[in-house]
This record gives structure tokens, sequence and C-alpha cells, in this order.
């Protein structure tokens, strides 16, 4: 009797687990056509094409964030295959889940380079994943492109980073705010890595450039009442939040913000990790006029931009929408194309020394590979949300700035150091 | 002064949201014993349904009839996670009453399936729900204290849906039956209830209040695929604090977690207030291992 019971609850497990892979298998092979030879049976496509690992969350919390970027990257991959491959040869993805898992992302990304043997990775969002991945590409002499804005104080000799340093989006926006917008800043941000980094440097520049730090909090990943934040914002009066909330915590901040008769003409805020995506899904009603501060803006008016925007939205659909890290991933695909060809090779010593001062012209503008730094020369650009969940671009750069992850051309940045 | 009274009606009503999303396992936990750990996927369940029925409204009725979708779809959340849930209860809870640890695993497992299911049919990314323009604002009771009507509203919605348990597990027949069931199932089976149709009831009836708590959510949090991982910790607190079993005592429960973490959090920062709410947690169960309200029952355990 027990055994039948045990049977029975066996049975409706597999069905349902059955049931539910069938679904999302079907969505996978539908969206990612080209991985569907390398996603599952490697060695097979090996002969006839390079294969490179693509190493984002798939499932768990960042998923929400990391399957567009991976889309990106598969399209990127799919057009150059388009346009004849890399070196006469198709490139192959391997696509991997890193599953929102830190863990995971090591031992995939040692997975990818040893059993799989890619010429490289494209992968990473959150800078845990990032520094979880570092150690292991730095082992086994991969190479991994980063393609998120991040907290700067690093410079692997074997990642390449399409995303901002703090340079490149904190810090001038800090300094376009003290200007445009107040003295008094308020600080708010989700209690990890990225957020307090992002803090010390602000609160120095604050000190440097006759800033005002009114208030200072932070919020565990995931929290969702603002309410007493709020409370606390109102008492301190500032001029200008700075929001490093990530992920989920932004959609309740900004819907408490507005019920609590707070609007974006009553406070300026300026986040640095809400982007069109995010818009979609905090709703545009909430967030129309706040700032946020990026390297691209689907709007941003490039030639290379219209053909990316209208390629993406063909290929993923109409009601889809690209933004910075998207971009990011589409540009490294591309850089790491021009640097093999360059190379004559894949080798990844050849690749990092004929990547040096590689120029590209991406859908955010002209960017070129820093050799020093393997970072980016990127165009700084405010933007403020627009009433279709758009952003209008405030303030640009006008040049692409020289990427300074350890912010040494800063004088008030001497006290700054490396965390490790 | 003004604080003061903001912070008490934020205390308040963090405290109405801990019990909306409580109530639904103080059933299937605190009555039923089972280890839901879906829970919070079922609160998605009730977020995506309001979610779809924006959509509905949008696509197929006058554009002047969208501002009460809102009211539509509250009971279309808690019908849709009601089938869920009732399914779940059919299909796998059921093989699993009295194994704390197997249920565990599996409503766990449930949960994960559940989330990449969302995942799958809705995207990754989070989904917007626009509130309907008669919650937006607040009411101005002094000059600088703005009570938001959505806040207002969720304690309204929660007063209603305990008045409503409270009639249905202590007023009416079907509740005396749930009652009778929990608390001696061999005796009551005797006497002729069917336990099996019961179990099920009250496992659905605790699911659709976890859609209703979903449904609510969505004005004030993220509506995706991991929503549910935010609130099923503070679920769980909320009804181990208050005493698994009684209603009275997950409401006690949600009382002191909201209200105390508010005022932690004011006076310190938003993590530090989290780990002096769940350390005092901590010392009050050492305390009263039952929680706020223990059930008295003469069944032998």
């Amino acid at each position: 009797m027990r055994n039948r019971k045990l049977l029975q609850v066996g049975i409706v497990v597999l069905l349902v687990s059955l049931v539910i892979s069938a679904c999302g298998g079907n969505k996978e092979t539908a969206s990612t056509t080209p991985s569907e030879t390398a996603g599952g049976s490697n060695g097979a496509a090996a002969a006839d094409g390079i294969k490179v690992g693509i190493l984002h969350s798939l499932s768990g919390t960042m998923a929400i964030s990391e399957v567009s970027v991976r889309d990106a990257e598969l399209m990127a991959i799919e057009e150059i295959n388009a346009a004849g491959g890399v070196l006469g040869t198709q490139i192959v993805p391997v696509v991997e889940d890193g599953a929102s898992d830190w863990p995971t992302f090591a031992e995939k990304a040692r997975k990818l380079i040893s059993e799989d043997k890619v010429a490289t990775v494209f992968g990473g969002w959150t800078s845990s994943s990032r520094k979880a991945m570092k150690p292991v590409f730095e082992e086994l002499n991969g190479l991994l492109w980063y393609p998120v804005q991040y907290e700067g104080l690093e410079a692997s000799p074997n990642i390449f980073y399409t995303g901002a340093t703090t340079n490149q989006q904190i810090v001038p926006a800090v300094d376009w705010l003290l200007e445009n917008r107040g003295k008094k800043m308020y600080l708010l941000g989700s209690d990890y890595v990225f957020p307090r980094t992002a803090n010390l440097i602000i609160k120095e520049q604050l000190k440097a450039k006759g800033g005002e730090l009114v208030g200072e909090e932070y919020t565990p990943l995931g929290h969702t009442d603002y309410s007493t934040i709020i409370s606390k914002i109102k008492e301190a009066e500032p001029d200008i939040v700075f929001n490093t909330l990530n992920g989920d915590s932004n959609v309740a901040f900004f819907k408490q913000l507005k019920d609590a008769g707070i609007s974006a003409q009553d406070l300026t805020t300026l986040s640095v990790s809400v982007a069109e995506e995010e818009i979609r899904g905090i709703g545009v009603d909430v967030l129309e006029g706040h700032l946020a501060a990026w390297n691209y803006y689907q709007t941003t008016d490039t030639p290379a931009n219209a053909a990316f925007v209208a390629n993406y939205k063909k290929k993923y659909g109409e009601d889809r929408v690209t933004a910075d890290p998207i971009e990011a991933g589409y540009t490294a695909v591309y850089l790491w194309k021009a640097a093999v060809e360059k190379a004559g090779s894949t080798d990844v010593a050849k690749v990092k020394e004929a990547a040096k001062e590689l120029e590209w012209d991406a859908p955010e503008g002209k960017v070129r590979i820093d050799g020093e730094t393997q970072h980016i020369y990127k165009t700084v650009r405010i933007g403020e949300v627009q009433a279709d969940g758009q952003f209008k671009e405030l303030w640009n750069s006008g040049e692409a700035v020289k990427p300074d992850p350890y912010l040494k051309s800063y004088e008030w940045a001497a006290s700054i150091q490396p965390s490790e | 002064m003004d604080v003061f009274i903001l912070q008490l009606f934020n205390g308040i009503s963090v405290s109405s949201i801990l019990l909306l999303i409580a109530l639904g396992l103080a059933i299937t936990f605190g009555l039923m014993k089972v280890i839901n750990m879906a829970h919070g996927e079922l609160i998605m369940i009730g977020a995506y349904s309001t979610y779809l029925t924006q959509n509905l409204f949008h696509a197929y009725m006058p554009s002047s009839w969208f501002n009460w979708y809102f009211v539509i779809s509250i009971p279309a959340s808690f019908l849709i996670a009601f089938l869920f849930g009732l399914l779940l209860e059919v299909s796998l809870i059921r093989h699993l009453y009295g194994r704390p640890l197997d249920s565990l695993l599996a409503t766990w497992g449930v949960g994960l399936l559940l989330q990449q299911l969302a995942r799958s049919v809705f995207g990754a990314p989070n989904v917007a729900v626009t509130s309907p323009s008669w919650l937006n604002g607040g009411m101005r009771i002094l000059s600088d204290v703005v009570l938001p009507y959505k806040r207002l509203f969720i304690v309204g919605l929660v007063a209603a849906c305990l008045i409503a348990m409270y009639f249905y597990i202590y007023r009416s027949l079907e509740g005396r039956r749930m009652r009778a069931v929990m608390q001696n199932r061999d005796m009551a089976a005797c006497l002729g209830v069917s336990t099996r149709r019961v179990d099920a009831m009250t496992f659905a009836i605790g699911s659709g209040i976890a859609g209703i708590a979903g449904c609510a959510l969505t004005l004030m949090g993220p509506i995706g695929p991991s929503l549910g991982t935010y609130y099923i910790v503070d679920a769980f607190m909320v009804v181990v604090l208050g005493g698994v079993g009684k209603l009275v005592g997950t409401v006690l429960g949600a009382l002191g977690i909201g209200v105390f973490n508010t005022m932690f959090e004011y006076w310190t920062n938003a993590s530090l207030g989290k780990v002096l709410v769940f350390l005092c947690i901590v010392a009050f169960l050492q305390w009263r291992p039952s929680g706020f309200v223990a059930m008295r029952t003469r069944s032998l355990d």
C-alpha cells in the first residue's frame, strides 16, 4: 500500500516536471535557435565551428535581467554567422545557466573552459558572479567578457569589461547633479558590494566638491517595504536621492515614493540600475520624470543603434526594449570578433594583444578598448524617463570617457583602495 | 509628532501586509501542519492573475471601465490560486500528510517549478500593473502627514478577509467540520466527516487567500516570477510567532513584527532593524516556544 502511494506520488512529480520542462524547452529553442545544436550535446558541432560560452542566470532572481543580455549576445552571434562567421568559420554558442548562484557560475565557467574548450565566454551580471568566475578564468587562462556597469577597483588580465566603471557613470553623474540639481544628497542602496563601494566614492567626491551628505541607507536585497525609509528621506530634506538599489527593490521604492505624495518635481532621484527593461516592470506612471545615468539608451541617436534596435525587436518581439547592459553584451561579441580577426587566431594571448586600442562603432557610439585596463571608452549620458517609457537624454559627456577603474586620475579618490 | 504619527501608521500598514501574506499560511501551515514552501508562489499566482485581469480589461472592455478591473481581480486572484491549491492538494500534498520533512521538500520543489513556469509563460522580467486611479494619492491628515490610499485600502482588505475567515471557520458548518478534522482527525472521521474533502477545501482556501495577498501586493511591490521568495520567510515568521493554529495569534504576530520592524528600522537601519526583529523573535520563542497563543487540544501528539 505504502509503496503504491509512493509510486503514485513519483509518477505525479515526474509528469508535472515533464510538462514544465517541455514548456520551458519549447520556449528556449524558439528564442535561441543557434543554441539548439550546442545547448545539450557538445562536441558534435566542434568540428565545424568556433565555440564560445554564454553564461548568464537563466533561472533564479537574476534571470529577470540576464536573459535579455543572453538574447542580445545570441543575436550578435547569429548576425556574425549570417555574414560569414569569424575567420571564415561559424560561431557555435554553448549556453549555460548560472542560476543566480555564484558557485554555479564558477563551476560552469570551469566546465566551459576545460570541457567545452570554448574560445571565450560572455557572461555574468552581479559583481558577486564576476568575483566568483574571476579566479577560474585566471587559473585556466580563459577570456571573459563582462557586460555590466560595476563598482570599479578591478582589472583582471583575463576579463574585458564592456560595461561602465565608476568614472564613466557614477562620478560624472554626481558632478552633474551637484551643478544642476542641488547640494544635499541622500544615498540609498541595496546592502551589498556595488552600492557600498559606489557610495564610498560618492562620499569622497561630495567632500571634495562641496556637496552635503544628509543621509545614507542600505536595505537588504529583495526588501519590499520602503515606508520607513521614505519617512527618513522626508525628514532629511535632500535635494537629490542617489539610488543604487538593485533589482526588485526599485519597484517597491518608486511605487511607494509616489504613494507618499513625492513626485519627480518635488525630489530629484538618479538611479544607476534602472534602465528601459526595468521601467517596463515598474510601470512608467510611477517613474516618469526620474533620472538615470547610463552610457546607452534605446533612444540614443546613432546609425548603428537604429539597426540594432530594429533587429532586436524583429527577432524577439515588438514589445521588447533594449537597454545599456543589453547593448554592452552585444558590443562585447563584436569586439571579440574584431580582435580575433585582427589576431588571426582565437588564442587568448593573441586576442588580448590584438584587442588593444581596438575601435568599433557600437550602438552607443564609437567605443575603444583601453589596452591597459581592458575596459572600454564610453560616452556618459544622463536621461529622464518619458511618458512612453523611454529616456530623453538631458546631458552627455560629448566624447567617450577613458576608463579609470582605480580612479587614479582623481585627486580626491586617493584614499579609496581596492577591497581585496 | 508628525513623524511619530506617520511611523505609527507605517507600522500598522506593514503589519497589515504581513498579516495578509500570512493569513493563507495560517491555514495551510497553522491548521493543517503542512510546511508549505510554495506559499510564496501562490502569492505570485495571485499577482499574475491581477496582471492578466488588467490586460483583459485593456483588451476587451471600454476604457472608462478600466479603473474597476481591480475590484474584479480580487475574486479572480482568489479563484485562480484556489484552483492551483486544490490541484496541488489532490495531486501531491494529500499523499504527504504527517510527513513534515517530505512535504517541505516537495512543496519547495513545487515552488521552484511554479517560478520557472511563470518565467516561461510571462518572461523573466517584471511586469507592470497600473493601479486604479481611485487608489492613487493619499489622505492628508496633517500638513506633513499623508496616508496613502493604497495602504489604507490594504488595511481594509485585511480586515475584510479576517472577518470573512472568522465567520467561515467559527460560524459555518464547513468551518466546524474543518476545525473538527484539524483537531482530531480520527474522531471526526468516525463521526462521518469526509476528511479528504475537508482537507482539499481547507488547503484550497488557504491558497486562495494567498492569491488575494498577491493581488494586493501588486499595489506596493514588484510583480515577477521570484516575488514569492521575498515574502515566504516573513509569512512563516508571523505564523510561528503568533502560535500555530490560532487566527488571533497570527494577528498578534503580524502586529508585533510589523510595529517593531518599523520602529527598529527607523532608529537604526533596514538591515539591522531586521536583525533586531529576528533576535526578538528568537528570544520570545525561547521563552514561549508555542508562540503568542497556544492551541489547546485533547488529541495526543
